[in-house]
């Protein structure tokens, strides 16, 4: 026997390429995209509340910089990942039980309209309150 | 048929060996009309003899001609030139993605041909197993019945072309998952008809490796719908664990 063959693939790359892919396709990209950030998030999130545990000044100061238009951006990234990923996750879940897989298009449209709308909702609540 | 010409360049994937890939350019006068295979047969007639690729049927029947056109997984011997690029345009032609190359544009099918074995995969399934609704399909509503005992049995879609496991965004990563030809192979059987299918299925490599992208349904040649089979299957996993944790297997 030869040694098995190396195949013909970019590997991870592959994951994250959108040519030539369909709907389905880009579909799976975004949500393991989502699916990373919101997990990098995560960690960051737990690092952050640790500053509580550093007293009260540590924490304003955190609080202060949290202000700042480019933090409020990338909290809304995190809203746009979250929504876009809990949905798709549904949607998923779904068809994965074999419900509704003749509309799995229809159903990411759905999921991607949802979460334009819940984060154009969100955008305007953080800039009337900011 | 119009005589109508067009002027293409084709770029093509060529790798030998251990040899770096490097992509070679051929501009050709062809029919709009004619397939992508046709100019790859040209190429290799006229311009470069140590082309190497694989057809047999030219007609979508042998499943040999798979390769991605445009970066899209096309059977070639029926891709019409007219379809894929314009007069003056490019065409770019590369191997499958996800098995080994063999040389330039033949690859090695053998982990489909394997999986296909696994599951058993059958040449003839129940006529009732073929209908699954899908874009443009409408199973009829009443599959005829035989008279006598039995079942009418019809002929599998599949082509065994490869274009599904090429197309799937995780093949590439797992090279023992048993990919969407082999799932539909094993979902034509149905796990309540073939038991021992079960634990073949359900385990990372089988139906759980699967992220519901649809890029083998979209590809496919042959109307298979590896995608939906997929989520089908998983329905009968999930159907016959929990039948067997309330006992009743
Ligand atoms: C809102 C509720 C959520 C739902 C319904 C959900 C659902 C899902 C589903 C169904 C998958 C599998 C996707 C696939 O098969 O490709 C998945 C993957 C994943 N999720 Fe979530 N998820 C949720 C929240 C989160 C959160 C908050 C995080 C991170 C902090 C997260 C991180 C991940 C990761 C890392 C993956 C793997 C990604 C991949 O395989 O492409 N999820 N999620
Ligand atoms: S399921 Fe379709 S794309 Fe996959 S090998 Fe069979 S015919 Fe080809
Ligand atoms: S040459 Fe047989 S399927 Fe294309």
């Amino acid at each position: 026997m030869n040694e098995p063959k190396k195949l013909h693939s970019r590997g991870v790359l592959d994951w994250f390429d959108p040519r030539g892919r369909q709907v389905g396709g880009w579909g799976f990209i975004i949500n393991r995209i989502s699916a990373i950030g919101l997990t990098i998030y995560l960690y960051l999130h737990l690092v952050m509340l640790g500053k509580l545990a550093q007293g009260p000044e540590a924490f304003d100061a955190f609080i202060a910089t949290a202000k700042q238009p480019l933090i409020l951006f990338g909290e809304l990234l995190v809203i746009i990942a979250g929504l876009y990923h809990g949905l798709n996750g549904i949607r998923i879940a779904l068809t994965s039980f074999g419900v509704a897989v003749r509309y799995q298009r229809a159903l990411l449209i759905a999921v991607v309209l949802l979460t334009a709308a819940g984060s154009l909702f969100f955008a305007i609540r953080m800039l009337s309150i900011h | 048929m119009s005589d109508e010409k067009w002027t293409v360049t084709f770029i093509v994937f060529r790798k030998k060996d251990e040899q770096p890939v490097r992509y070679d350019t051929f501009t050709l006068e062809v029919s709009p009309n004619e397939y992508v295979l046709d100019a790859v047969e040209r190429i290799w007639a006229f311009h470069d003899r140590s082309l190497v690729f694989a057809h047999a049927c030219h007609h979508s029947t042998c499943g040999a001609c798979g390769m991605r056109v445009n970066g899209v997984e096309r059977l070639t011997c029926i891709t019409p030139i007219r379809e894929v690029t314009r007069n003056g345009g490019t065409v770019r032609v590369e191997p499958l993605r996800n098995f080994p190359v063999v040389s330039d544009l033949a690859v090695d099918m053998s982990r489909l041909y394997q999986a296909m074995d696994v599951v058993h995969a059958q040449a003839v399934h129940p006529l009732d197993a073929a209908p699954l609704e899908g874009d443009g399909i409408r199973p009829p509503r009443q599959v005829p019945q035989p008279e006598e005992e039995g079942e009418f049995l019809r002929l599998a879609d599949c082509i065994e072309c490869g274009l599904c496991v090429s197309a799937c965004p995780v093949a590439g990563t797992d090279p023992a998952y048993l990919g969407p030809a082999a799932l539909a192979g094993a979902q034509l059987q149905s796990i309540a008809r073939n038991p021992d299918l079960l634990s073949v299925v359900d385990c990372a490599e089988g139906v759980w490796r699967c992220h519901s992208a649809y890029e083998c349904t979209a590809v496919c040649p042959s109307n298979v719908q590896p995608g939906w089979r997929i989520m089908d299957l998983r329905r009968q996993v999930v159907a016959q664990r929990i039948k067997a944790l309330l006992g009743q297997r």
